[in-house]
């Protein structure tokens, strides 16, 4: 390729980008960095925001402040075990999809992964109507004679919605390099006498191990910062780190403090997910010998 | 093909009850004639439906979702697909980075993008107006667009356009009369899939949007942290629906498992 040519076509190159790169550097780039510069801006509760004038303290308050830490806390938690959960379900759901005969494994294949296009409103919305004081669980523990149990605005309400609203993109991976599981290695290890268990854990967990990693960051990533679900389904008093910053946001209109947690909240979450990502690279390569 | 056994089956069914459950409670709950949420038990009533369309402030925010989504799913494909086609076609210093940036509103929390653009359209004067809401929905659906259709322009068999282009076609003609149409299936794949999520994308809009300019999901979000009503199960219902409808159509243009689960 001469020089010429290698200068049109990158010429080209940029042209067919132009009108997306504007877009993304005026609404993508920088916003972000506008947020950046505002979480380090003085906010005084009377006069608001003021520009020109920087501090570390909104930073400081984070960690030092025990509610700040608190609300870090319990989104960790409630985020890790959803993942766990995903992943608990996720696993043996893909597998059995998977063995499945061909007009059936499209079939609930779909039913299981469209409600991922549904909106996330609709489905909270479908778990408090279930799990409501008077809701259809209770309705049935009552029937069968028992008391009503307290279960929306708990840590249980919505990790249980998180991992309705999560299980689709634990499946997708898993279920993708599922598809790259040879059969015949399967078939070889029961013919050479493996019991199935062992068929489990030496041929297909090593096979389906990067999915379920590339799954976990994505479940990980998302219920960390997930809004609608903890907001309907927690109540005023059950805080995630997403809620919390739209309170600081929108009603004690403490911009830089919000901002603030939405950039660790950014943060915690790249960090999470190129450290997780260097691991399973790391451990992939190692799996394949180079 | 080696069969599941009983207990798989079992597992398998309480996970497709598991997903199904809330959306099923939702559609039935929309039907009941009390003013509880409850089943239809003692028949089915349409009440709550008519109650929806008796709502102006849910009226007009379905419009404005259906415009929003609608025009920002087009601007978004009118962009990506020429990105698409510089990325996949042409060899340029930066086209890797580039990449990323375009794709990065997917691991990016809809949150921090929200909190992002509502400091730019402040600063702007601007917050809550229409078409700003409607440039940062593009943004945040363009990956969708994107990642179909370079999906679509790698398959693509390049020597009908060479020869094409040999045949002295130009540039434009090259583009509409082969390149678009063997790419048509990821660029309405992508549509539809940037429609969906436009449509019901809340955390972002909800905090750029104004009374006027509120969406659906985000009038939605408001109501039922104040009140749970049937009406709720009504708008939901309706929502179901109209996704369900749209799922058909991208299963119809794209295939609903290839956009899920990537080829198959």
């Amino acid at each position: 390729m001469s020089l010429l040519t290698a200068l049109r076509q990158g010429g080209r190159g940029y042209l067919l980008s132009a009108p997306a790169l504007v877009l993304f550097v005026g609404l993508l780039v920088l916003p972000l960095a506008l947020t950046l510069v505002l979480s380090f801006n003085v906010f005084d509760y009377e006069v608001g925001v003021k520009p020109g004038e920087y501090t570390l303290a909104h930073y400081a308050s984070l960690l030092s402040d025990s509610y700040f830490y608190e609300i870090f806390f319990r989104t960790f938690w409630i985020s890790a075990l959803v993942t766990l959960l995903c992943v608990v379900i996720g696993v043996p759901e893909a597998y059995i999809l998977s063995r499945m005969g061909t007009p059936w494994r499209s079939i609930f294949l779909i039913l299981i992964l469209t409600p991922l296009l549904i909106s996330v409103v609709v489905r909270a919305f479908g778990w408090s109507l279930l799990l409501g004081a008077d809701g259809l669980i209770n309705q049935a523990i009552q029937a069968l004679g028992g008391q009503p149990v307290k279960l929306l605005y708990t840590p249980f309400a919505v990790v249980i919605a998180l991992v309705h609203v999560m299980l689709p993109f634990m499946i997708i991976p898993i279920w993708t390099s599922l598809q790259k599981l040879d059969p015949a290695a399967e078939q070889a290890a029961l013919s050479l006498g493996a019991s199935q268990a062992k068929v489990m854990r030496l041929v297909v967990l090593p096979q389906v191990m990067p999915g379920v990693l590339s799954g976990t960051l994505i479940v990980f990533g998302l219920s960390a910062s997930s809004f609608a679900i903890p907001g309907l389904l927690g109540g005023r008093r059950l805080k995630m780190v997403a809620t919390v910053v739209y309170d600081q946001y929108l009603s004690e209109l403490n911009w830089p403090m919000g901002a603030t947690i939405a950039v660790a909240l950014l943060l915690v979450n790249l960090l999470v997910m190129l450290s997780w990502n260097r691991l399973v690279e790391g451990r992939y390569k190692k799996s394949l010998g180079e | 093909m080696s069969k599941n056994g009983p207990l798989a089956l079992s597992f398998h069914a309480l996970v497709v009850v598991f997903m199904l459950a809330p959306l099923v409670v939702v559609c039935l709950v929309a039907f009941t004639p009390e003013n509880t949420l409850s089943l239809p038990t003692s028949g089915f009533s349409l009440r709550w439906f008519y109650a929806v369309f008796e709502r102006k402030d849910f009226i007009d925010s379905f419009y404005n979702s259906l415009i929003l989504a609608f025009v920002a799913a087009s601007l978004a494909t009118v962009i990506a697909v020429p990105a698409a086609l510089a990325i996949t076609r042409y060899q340029f210093p930066g086209r890797g980075f580039l990449n990323g940036l375009f794709l990065s509103p997917i691991i990016i929390p809809h949150l921090v993008l929200g909190v992002a653009m509502l400091r730019l359209f402040a600063l702007m004067g601007v917050n809550g107006s229409f078409t700003w809401l409607m440039f940062a929905h593009v943004v945040v659906i363009t990956p969708y667009v994107l990642r179909l259709v370079i999906a679509a322009a790698i398959g693509v068999d390049r020597s009908a356009e060479q020869a094409a282009e040999s045949l002295g076609a130009s540039r434009f003609t090259l583009f509409r009369q082969i390149t678009l149409p063997m790419i048509l299936p990821g660029v309405a794949g992508g549509w539809l899939l940037a429609f969906i999520n436009s449509f019901d994308e809340v955390t972002l809009s909800i905090f750029v949007t104004a009374p006027s300019t509120q969406t659906l999901p985000v009038r939605m979000y408001v109501y039922a942290t104040e009140s749970i009503d049937p009406m709720m199960a009504a708008v939901s219902a309706l929502v179901i629906a109209l996704t369900a409808a749209t799922m058909i159509l991208l299963d119809r243009v794209y295939g609903l498992d290839r956009v899920l689960v990537g080829k198959n």
